[in-house]
């Protein structure tokens, strides 16, 4: 199997083209991303990794906006995903410049998805290591989407999913947890599902939302509030359900 | 036939065009916006060739706003300006674009500002412009009555009294002007100055 893994251009004889494979295993690797679909809001969330005391925590977004409606979060390779955003930004202007209309999210993600999917078929070249989430309202409808992009090139919207270090457990919270949501609601569900693999605080977890006004990345202060919010609502169900054990 | 003039005051700046789109001796319309509004706080008056002009001040804007989304910050007036003279400068020898511009922007910490920027890459600040055969007749006036520090008030009167002599003494003068300002609070639409309706 080693054969064929070295260049992008060969098919295993089992099918499987092994760097976008390995490629995935990079996205594994990278900080935990979750993203949350609701009514009218949609909420991104990235771990933050808080070993670094000297860097100055302003200089690293890991949500950023790529057009008035549309932000992306993303899990692996951040210096792959620097240029993949830098792409993505030109082509949101360039559409706009074109057609005088802004992208829909379903684009610009087809757009991205097209760009990954190109650099796992020329030679010489490694795909990018990284899976994107893209959150946006569509401009003519109003309609809220989440979609999620990989190495390989493949996208799908979703109504809440997961990318990076421990995505499967984040994934499996939401698939137990995720109802309909709006608003505040739908903040909490995101960080809660955060707070699974991640350690509770707001110094470790940075979480933006996007709603039809815009893309707003919440503070420390408001993050940790609603972290302590939630603890309290999980001790108040976790004292609920010592308190009739303990009365037989 | 067409004119753009603009002139800073106190705390804001202040654009002004016509809006006929003129070919030859037709005048397709006589309320077509020439003040692109670039930015939250840039405005941008562009008189020429009815394509250039459209094309390049499109191109301006999306880049403009590109910048922004890839530096978190927006451009100065000052940077935008100079970007806008740049293009207009490698474009000049290969396929030159026929459009004069009138920017005014708003800058937090350095207040407002106008930059003349003409078809052939010319870059000037100044705190008066104006293009067309307008030109004549506006900046003649501004000369006589503008003093720095105007306010809005004072400045909307000199702006119709340039408009005045436009409209009496240029033999084919333009029916309708817009008149768009920019300050601290952004930039928007002022008022019209109409001789037709639509």
């Amino acid at each position: 199997m080693a054969r064929y893994d070295r260049a992008i251009t060969v098919f295993s004889p089992d099918g499987h083209l092994f760097q976008v494979e390995y490629a995935l295993e990079a996205v594994r690797k990278g900080n935990a991303a979750v993203g949350v679909r609701g009514t009218d809001t949609i909420v991104l969330g990235v771990e933050k990794k808080s070993t670094v005391k000297l860097q100055d925590s302003r200089s690293v977004r890991k949500i950023v906006s790529l057009d008035d409606h549309i932000a992306l979060a993303c899990a692996g390779l951040k210096a792959d995903a620097r240029v993949l955003i830098n792409r993505a930004r030109i082509e949101c202007q360039s559409h706009r410049l074109t057609v005088e209309d802004p992208v829909t999210v379903e684009y610009i993600t087809r757009y991205i998805a097209g760009l990954q999917q190109k650099y796992t078929q020329s030679g010489g070249v490694r795909p990018f290591g990284l899976s994107t989430l893209i959150v946006g309202f569509d401009p003519y409808t109003g309609v809220p989407s989440l979609y999620q992009t990989d190495p390989s090139g493949t996208f799908s919207a979703w109504k809440a999913n997961a990318t990076g270090r421990n995505s499967n457990s984040m994934r499996e919270f939401l698939e137990k947890n995720y109802k309909e949501t709006s608003g505040q609601e739908t903040i909490k569900l995101a960080i809660r599902a955060l707070l699974e693999v991640v350690e509770s605080g707001g110094k470790n977890i940075e979480v933006a939302v996007m709603t039809k006004e815009g893309l707003r990345q919440l503070d420390e202060a408001e993050i940790d509030a609603i972290v302590a919010e939630i603890e309290a609502e999980k001790a108040a169900a976790e004292a609920a359900k010592k308190a009739p054990a303990k009365e037989t | 036939m067409e004119c753009v003039f603009g002139m800073v005051g106190k705390g804001f700046a202040l654009v002004v065009a016509d809006t006929s789109a003129v070919n030859s001796i037709l005048v397709h319309k006589s309320n077509e916006d020439k003040i692109m509004v670039l930015d939250s706080h840039k405005l941008m008056g562009a008189s020429g060739e009815a394509g250039d002009r459209a094309q390049f001040t499109e191109y301006v804007q999306k880049n403009v706003a590109l910048y922004q989304y890839r530096n978190g910050i927006p451009l100065t007036t000052k940077a935008a300006a100079n970007f806008m003279r740049g293009e207009l400068a490698t474009a000049l020898r290969k396929n030159p674009y026929m459009v004069n511009i009138v920017l005014a922007g708003f800058d937090k910490d350095t207040g407002p500002s106008l930059y003349f920027i003409d078809y052939i890459a010319t870059l000037h600040k100044v705190d008066k412009a104006a293009f067309g055969y307008g030109s004549y007749f506006a900046l003649s006036m501004m000369d006589r009555h503008y003093h720095p520090n105007m306010t809005v008030d004072e400045a909307i009167k000199l702006a119709e009294q340039c408009i005045e002599e436009i409209r009496s003494r240029l033999v084919v003068a333009p029916q309708n002007f817009v008149i768009k300002i920019v300050d601290k609070d952004g930039a928007r639409e002022h008022s019209w100055r109409r001789t037709t309706k639509d």
